[in-house]
């Protein structure tokens, strides 16, 4: 039964449900971060006194009941955490919302694209494309089935909605560029693109929509401490310069984002990470 | 009614304020005779692989030795060195009588963070430069003698809040933790004020809680001071970015705050602009420390927040910063820990003391040095740092002599972990989320000589109006700040009192 949210503690969990074996969707007390919430944005959370601050997307915000939505899926030792974690359990602290919002459309013919967990970032954006009359297709991929989420939200903004895996377990068997790939030769006048996946999958999306020039927003993951712009741990190099990824974006422009590099620094801590998982 | 706020700044009045009368029968040329004492200090080579503080402050015997050195002067210079005109003279006459806590109260009256500043403020450019004593000898050594009372108060257990004798309804809004803010705080609600403090962090303190490291400010220092200033009855609301959880145009019109005060610091990095900065183990000294001083990352893996440091590192830069980078680094257990500043040992910005300790550590410092490029390994870590050696030419416009290249002088440092300390500039989330705040090119809020900004009712200081200064430079600003919040919210009272300005 989900918790009644009046007057409870602040970041308490009100709701938690599994989307997948390793992705859950936690609604928490935060009316303040709820009632400023906007596509794009994110919060810092740190569960646990000596845990890390980690950067969530916000998926949704119920400014009602002063609850936001977060989707997270077990990756590390603080996400593996997090799903240890019920309805009428705290988080230690939230801070947000930060980033700066999604700059959207009005009245294109978009493609919002969704690789793994991103699509839980991406269901906020396309959600307000959808209010501002554009026309949207969705394609939302996954290694596997189990890792397609919120097909159902996804549908309910959409114009049209492709499902592919890696493995063919469900919808087209393939990739989610191999989906855009065939929109793009459909002939449909397609105005910008949206996609937040896996960063191999944004880079293939860029890779995709560069010869026509046609803009692609993509969004940026990069390792933060404090997500205010104080660390500068989140560089991305974009169009040769640098910039921080939590208050010059999240999102940028895919075709001048080096996502290599990106890459390499997103790996600056895996060994140290399995060394502190294995501790859980 | 003496203005509790009010700095006692006209010690020719003896009537108004009457000075404590000496204790010391010493004639001055037998107080020059004593030697300046010397704080107590961890050894070098204990502290390089502890994180606890370096040193260890004055025990009572030492502290009356060094008060006992004190002229009296008439006219004591040391006042107006200090930014906040802490009544040195008075304060130095109660340890005499060994009346410590008199004395910290006779601090607090114009500093309420004692114990911090006795730690942090570079005492040998301010009040300690000026000491009469100083011509001659050593100066008296203010900056120990304010931590001695200061330590001795946390010891004892004796601190009580001061008296607010008035209540004002009127709510005022603190943007940031740091220094000036948690000063204008405390000056604000000494005078009755209903005071919010806003930090983005999830801990209070601002730079003196992610900047400076435990080995040169104690965190239980820092959360004492901040209850302290909690006793005064000043909320505090961690996990809240003024600009973004709630704008200032919404703490006014829909919060209910009548002023406010920006102090959220100079909290974004620079990086150098050379090739390579992307490479893993290339990290700003606000990320190295922060992970460290903030996340605990020593602690890894008890604390999840990690930190990678190889066992050669270069930290780029000279300032205090840079310092406390190095430093932290050799606790960390970098067997070579080398400095990299473009000037001569002469020029170093940063502290005397924190150089000589530096040195004392085994920091090796590579001057005249400028770095080039970065240079990677096949994973894309860092692998060494190329540098050029410099020369010094003509003075610049700062006074200092220009470091000018060496054609053909680069060489190669083998190091795994790169930390550029290179300097901060202000956070943009307040400038860009406050329409009509006026910034400089450099980022910077302008402010007036009141440290209003140019917004109605919003004043600045710190280094974010400053653009990178020290702990009580920024104290100076939050407690000239509250005097003009003060005066803004209750102009009618400003004819009444007597002169609280600083000056």
């Amino acid at each position: 039964m989900p918790v009644k949210p009046k007057a409870l503690p602040m970041y308490t969990i009100v709701s938690r449900r599994l989307l997948a074996e390793s992705i859950a969707r936690f609604e928490i007390y935060a009316p303040l971060i709820a009632k400023k919430r906007k596509p794009g944005n994110f919060v810092m959370v740190r569960a646990v006194e000596n845990g890390e601050r980690i950067p969530l997307t916000l998926v949704d915000s119920d400014v009602e009941r002063g609850t936001i939505t977060l989707i997270v899926q077990a990756v590390g030792k603080s996400t593996k955490y997090l799903l240890t974690l019920y309805a009428g359990d705290q988080l230690l602290d939230v801070v947000g919302p930060l980033g700066n919002s999604t700059p959207l459309t009005e009245g294109k013919n978009v493609v919002c694209i969704g690789g793994g967990v991103g699509t839980a970032e991406l269901l906020p954006i396309t959600r307000g494309l959808k209010e501002k009359e554009n026309r949207i297709h969705t394609i939302i991929g996954g290694r596997t089935r189990e890792l397609v989420i919120l097909e159902d939200e996804m549908r309910a903004c959409s114009d049209n909605v492709h499902v592919t895996t890696d493995d063919g377990s469900y919808g087209r068997r393939g990739t989610v560029v191999d989906q855009l790939n065939d929109l793009i030769n459909s002939g449909e006048t397609l105005d910008a693109v949206y996609a937040i996946g896996p960063l191999p999958m944004m880079k293939a999306v860029a890779n995709a929509t560069r010869a026509s020039g046609l803009k692609t927003c993509v969004s940026m993951n990069a390792l933060m401490v404090d997500g205010t712009g104080m660390c500068g741990g989140c560089r991305v190099s974009v169009g040769g310069e640098m910039k921080f990824a939590c208050v010059d974006g999240p999102e940028f422009d895919g075709h001048t984002v080096d996502f290599d590099e990106l890459m390499l620094r997103n790996r600056t801590y895996s060994d140290l990470e399995k060394m502190a998982d294995c501790r859980l | 009614m003496t203005n509790p706020i009010a700095p006692t700044t006209n010690r020719t009045e003896t009537g108004v304020n009457p000075p404590p009368t000496s204790p010391n029968h010493l004639k001055p040329s037998q107080r020059m005779k004593i030697p300046r004492q010397q704080a107590i200090e961890q050894a070098a080579g204990e502290r390089v692989r502890n994180f606890t503080e370096v040193s260890l402050g004055m025990n009572e015997e030492l502290a009356l030795q060094e008060a006992a050195r004190c002229l009296e002067c008439k006219d004591p210079l040391c006042i107006d060195g200090c930014p906040v005109s802490v009544n040195i003279l008075d304060f130095i006459r109660l340890i005499m009588k060994k009346d410590y806590i008199g004395a910290v109260n006779k601090i607090r009256e114009t500093n309420y963070l004692p114990a911090i500043c006795g730690r942090v403020c570079p005492q040998e450019s301010q009040c300690e430069a000026v000491c009469t004593l100083g011509m001659k000898h050593d100066p008296v050594s203010i900056g120990k003698l304010e931590r001695f009372v200061a330590d001795f108060e946390r010891e004892v257990g004796l601190f009580t809040p001061p008296d607010i004798p008035v209540r004002r309804d009127e709510k005022v809004a603190i943007v940031g933790s740091g220094p000036s803010g948690l000063t204008c705080a405390a000056e604000l609600a000494k005078m009755g004020y209903q005071v919010t403090v806003f930090e983005a962090l999830h801990a209070v303190g601002g730079v003196l809680r992610y900047g400076i490291p435990e080995f040169r400010l104690p965190r239980d220092i820092l959360d004492l001071e901040t209850e302290r200033i909690k006793a005064l009855g000043v909320t505090i609301q961690t996990n809240f970015v003024v600009g973004r959880t709630a704008t200032i145009d919404e703490l006014f019109d829909e919060w209910g705050f009548k002023a406010a005060f920006l102090g959220t610091g100079a909290g974004t990095p620079n990086f150098l602009g050379i090739p390579g900065e992307s490479l893993s183990g290339v990290y700003s000294a606000n990320e190295f420390l922060t992970r460290v001083n903030l996340m605990k990352a020593y602690k890894f893996p008890d604390h999840d927040t990690p930190i990678r440091i190889g066992t050669q590192i270069a930290v780029i830069g000279g300032g205090n910063t840079a310092m406390d980078a190095v430093r932290t680094a050799k606790r960390l257990g970098a067997e070579k820990a080398y400095l990299v500043y473009r000037r001569s040992r002469k020029e170093i910005p940063a502290r005397e003391e924190e150089i000589h300790h530096a040195e004392q550590e085994g920091i090796e410092f590579v001057l005249l040095t400028n770095p080039t490029r970065i240079i990677g390994d096949e994973r894309s870590w860092v692998k060494a740092l190329e540098c050029q050696r410099m020369d010094l030419g003509e003075p610049d416009s700062s006074g200092r002599r220009r470091p000018v290249r060496v054609p053909r002088s680069e060489f190669l440092l083998e190091v795994q972990t790169v930390i550029e300390a290179i300097g901060q500039k202000p956070n943009p989330i307040i400038q860009a989320s406050t329409p009509g705040l006026d910034t400089s090119n450099r980022g910077t809020v302008i402010v007036d000589e009141k440290q209003l900004t140019s917004r109605k009712g919003v004043f600045a200081g710190g280094d974010l109006a400053r653009g990178g200064a020290t702990v009580i430079l920024a104290m100076r600003d939050g407690r000239l700040a509250a005097q003009s919040i003060d005066h803004y919210l209750n102009p009618a009272d400003e004819a009444a009192s007597s002169s609280t300005s600083l000056q």
